[in-house]
């Protein structure tokens, strides 16, 4: 900007002798504090910004039923129960847990996805095509691939001393692993009691 | 240097104007991740939330009708013959959170709004089965919101236990209530999985 002529001042005629021609003043302004301002404004801003984003998770609990025949039956053989124990462990079994409790698994977080996969596939090899389903998920618009897993169902059981965010995880795994069908029951003594002897066993406080 | 200026400042009265600040809140809780990324309502719902030290605290969300502010507080007055007086149910609307038994309500609503936070609440008893307060909290709510859509939502801390979790779903389900919204932070899909693919496909019913 200092080589731009801005007119006036010397321009086409002299001026006389002793008339002092008028000092140019710069018109910059440092701008290096607003920017610093600036700048310091912005990652301010974004980060307030990004940091709350709640979203939320749908949950439906289903009413108690007290009237044993209209509870929902199950294929035993497609169950998978999953109990959350205390240190972030979970606890399995397939189908229905044995007398001497030999079914009874343990696993992690980081293992539970797997087993879920697996047993959903497991069930899914095992449909025998079921018309009356098939026909009632087209009348309504779904993929027939709902029919093959509908009989899949996971069984969610909190011990007391799972975690909140344990409840929720085992849930996101739910939708993680797309399962249609799960529940979120009470644990039974008989299980909370295997969880407390693997837990001694192994050293999990 | 001046363009980039220029720019600069054009994010910067963009995030001013996009920024919606949240009230501080009494209670510091750190909600678990999930992949779902529904938003969170902020009219006509009723929130729980629980601590890390698993204490319940009740609040209800309804900018946009205060009045239904009046009318929970004053059937919980009715219900629980509390005698409160009107300055101390006007107070109800400025209250965050109520965390404390029904006993402890008159203190609580006798305090300032903005020194509340500095109370220590001891949280809405819900584990004894007898004495669930919350479930005449979410009564009085039901009836304030009757014939409208009301959320539930729940706001637990990633640290809490499960048995408090489930006294509050109890509660809900004695007021014959059975669908929740649990307050999540988003996280990542894992890629790979089935729920992965099928966003990746352009499917975006995640439900059933």
């Amino acid at each position: 900007m200092a080589s731009i002529d801005t007119g006036g001042g010397d321009g086409g005629h002299k001026k006389g002798p002793g008339v002092k021609k008028a000092k140019k003043l710069s018109t910059r302004v440092d701008m290096t504090p607003m920017v610093d301002l600036g700048f310091l404004l912005i990652t301010f801003f974004v980060f307030t910004a990004t940091m709350s984003t709640p979203t939320t998770l749908d949950l439906n609990m289903p009413k108690d039923i007290k009237d044993q025949k209209e509870q929902t039956e199950v294929k035993e053989s497609s169950v998978l129960s999953i109990m959350l124990g205390k240190n972030d462990q979970i606890y399995y079994y397939e189908g229905k847990l044995t007398e001497s409790g030999d079914n009874f698994k343990q696993t992690t977080f980081k293992g539970i996805r797997d087993i879920i996969i697996n047993k959903k596939k497991e069930v899914i090899s095992r449909y025998v095509t079921d018309p009356e389903c098939e026909a009632k998920a087209k009348a309504e618009g779904k993929p027939i691939s709902n029919c093959a897993d509908k009989d899949f169902v996971v069984i969610i059981k909190p011990s007391p001393e799972a975690t909140y965010k344990n409840t929720v995880d085992i849930l996101d795994e739910m939708t993680i692993n797309q399962v249609r069908t799960y529940a979120m029951v009470k644990i039974f003594d008989q299980e909370f009691e295997l969880i407390k002897a693997t837990e001694a066993g192994g050293g999990i406080k | 240097m001046t363009p980039f200026v220029d720019i600069a400042f054009l994010i910067l009265s963009f995030f001013i104007m996009a920024t919606k600040f949240k009230p501080p809140e009494p209670v510091e809780i750190t909600t678990p991740g999930s992949v779902l990324s529904q938003k969170l309502p902020e009219n006509n719902a009723v929130m729980i939330s629980i601590d890390s030290s698993n204490k319940v605290y009740f609040s209800v969300l309804s900018e946009n009708a205060p009045e239904k502010y009046t009318t929970i507080i004053n059937g919980i007055n009715t219900s629980q013959n509390l005698g409160l007086s009107p300055a101390q149910i006007a107070n109800f609307r400025k209250t965050f959170m109520v965390g404390v038994p029904f006993s402890g309500l008159k203190e609580l609503l006798s305090t300032d709004a903005k020194d509340q936070p500095k109370l220590n609440q001891p949280g809405i008893p819900v584990l004894d089965t007898l004495n669930n307060q919350l479930f005449w909290w979410i009564r009085e709510s039901k009836s304030a919101f009757a014939g409208e859509k009301l959320n539930y939502l729940i706001k637990g801390d990633g640290k809490s236990k499960y048995p408090v979790f489930e006294a509050v779903i109890s509660a809900l389900k004695r007021n014959e209530e059975f669908k929740y919204n649990l307050v999540t932070a988003l996280d990542d899909i894992p890629s790979g999985t089935e729920l992965y693919i099928k966003e990746r496909a352009g499917e975006k019913d995640l439900k059933k």
